[in-house]
């Protein structure tokens, strides 16, 4: 079942990437769109626990870094995801998580992401975007998040739940 | 056996330490850095999936034009009904200068034939704003003829230039992002600057103009272009950017700041072309400069 899962993993990464790449940006917002990655991170660690979600964030954060066009400094996508992956299972409740606590987990989750590749770029001085600007887009992304959760996290909890349901029923 | 809640803390640092490591090297080395294999192959693989998802979801992105109300259309009409006729104003006005400008544009053709052709690609993927980086992915690569620093622009004006390649995929750095530098000229007065992106991809996206001669007011609505780099590579000369749209002049250091508003819509970017040399190879029909198409 683990080949299973690790199909399974890939198969959501690539089409959400690809999705967040190709199709989503001719219905974004001054260029923010929801980052369906992110998504598919927080769904894992609510159903999967912090473990798998934290190793399904990092790499999922390299896939963001290393795919065309990215071209900031490789790893910040990799650390942001990553923090997401294990504050999210942290924070999952033991059994099936309620709609309202999916929300507010995402919404959490996607300002934590955007925030921490954000300062990590302060840090590096990575590209020069001032903070008011920066503020702007962790909102933007936030709300684009919440407003695509309810297509998203279903499909994407569903299919982990499905993917190994034995290790699953106590969520 | 519940999933674990707790994940083991060596595994914690483990990553944590991984994404660091990634960082350190990527930002350190200066030229040709270590993780840009990892993106060259990570590109060869994701490159043809955008490809081909851009080509599924271009009808559908374009089915929202169909209903646009009479109205709408109407509106439109009138605006380009002004625009025209203040262009014909211009024209009738700048007769001399135009004359003159023709003079010397033969001048400097017959000085310099570069003989650039171009390469057409579409855009297939677009960085988000969330990545703070102004960044497209196109749909040619190195088997099309392309390298890094290579000039795109489209048919308004410049777009950018090549980061890097991968055999059927390139990423352009656009000129708005907050990254990038652009020699120009204004247009008028033959007076250099520097343009630098915002980091904004929006329709109200803009460039920062600071003039090598600090004295100098660049008037509004004069038209920028590129000055042209050695070897014309990343940017050949002589590409429209944008136009003055707004001067701020700073009494403290007595120097002038002035806002581009760049011809390109880089919100709704898509066919765009790249500048090769005059009979390169390519896996495509190559536009030439006389405008007859090539192989």
């Amino acid at each position: 079942m683990s080949t299973m899962r690790v199909l399974g993993a890939t198969v959501a990464l690539t089409v959400a990437l690809v999705l967040q790449v190709s199709v989503f940006p001719h219905f974004a917002w001054h260029g923010i769109v929801p980052n369906l990655v992110l998504l598919v991170v927080v769904g894992a660690a609510l159903v999967r626990g912090a473990e798998f979600a934290m190793v399904l964030g990092f790499i999922a954060g390299v896939l963001l870094d290393l795919a065309p066009p990215a071209d900031h400094v490789a790893g910040r996508w990799a650390l942001a995801l990553l923090v997401v992956g294990y504050v999210a299972g942290r924070v999952a409740p033991d059994f099936r998580p309620s709609a309202g606590a999916v929300v507010a987990t995402v919404a959490a989750c996607s300002f934590l992401g955007t925030s921490v590749f954000a300062l990590s770029g302060l840090v590096l001085r990575d590209p020069a975007v001032g903070i008011p600007d920066v503020l702007e887009v962790i909102a933007g992304a936030v709300v684009f998040d919440v407003l695509v959760t309810p297509l998203v996290l279903p499909l994407v909890m569903g299919m982990f739940r499905r993917l190994e349901p034995e290790r699953a029923v106590a969520r | 056996m519940a999933p674990q809640k707790t994940p083991s803390r060596w595994l914690v640092v483990a990553l944590v330490l991984a994404s660091a490591s990634l960082m350190t090297l990527d930002a350190t080395t200066d030229d040709g850095s270590a993780v840009d294999p990892a993106r060259q192959a990570v590109g060869e693989v994701f490159g043809p999936i955008e490809a081909g998802t851009t080509a599924v979801v271009r009808p559908v992105s374009g089915i929202p034009e169909w209903f646009r109300g009479r109205d709408s259309m109407r509106d439109e009409i009138d605006d380009l009904e002004a625009e025209n006729a203040e262009l014909r104003a211009q024209v009738r006005t700048s007769g001399f200068n135009r004359n003159r400008l023709a003079e010397y544009d033969g001048l400097t053709a017959a000085a310099e034939d570069l003989g650039y052709a171009l390469v057409p690609a579409r855009v297939i993927g677009l960085g988000p704003s969330q990545s703070f980086s102004a960044t497209v992915t196109i749909d040619a690569g190195s088997r099309a003829g392309l390298h890094p620093d290579m000039t795109v622009l489209n048919n308004d004006g410049l777009v950018g230039r090549i980061l890097r390649v991968t055999r059927t995929t390139a990423t352009v750095l656009l000129i708005v992002d907050a990254d990038s530098t652009v020699g120009g000229r204004v247009g008028e007065t033959m007076d250099l600057g520097f343009l630098s992106g915002q980091g904004e991809t929006s329709d109200d996206a803009g460039l920062d103009l600071r003039l090598v001669d600090q004295s100098v007011v660049p008037a509004r609505d004069d038209t920028v272009v590129t000055w042209g780099s050695d070897g014309a590579a990343p940017y050949v000369a002589g590409v429209p950017i944008g136009r003055v749209s707004e001067v701020y002049s700073s009494l403290r250091d007595s120097s002038q700041r002035a806002l581009i508003e760049p011809f390109v819509d880089f919100a709704a970017l898509d066919l765009v072309g790249v500048v090769v040399p005059s009979g390169s190879e390519s896996d495509r029909a190559v536009i030439e400069a006389d405008g007859s198409l090539g192989r």
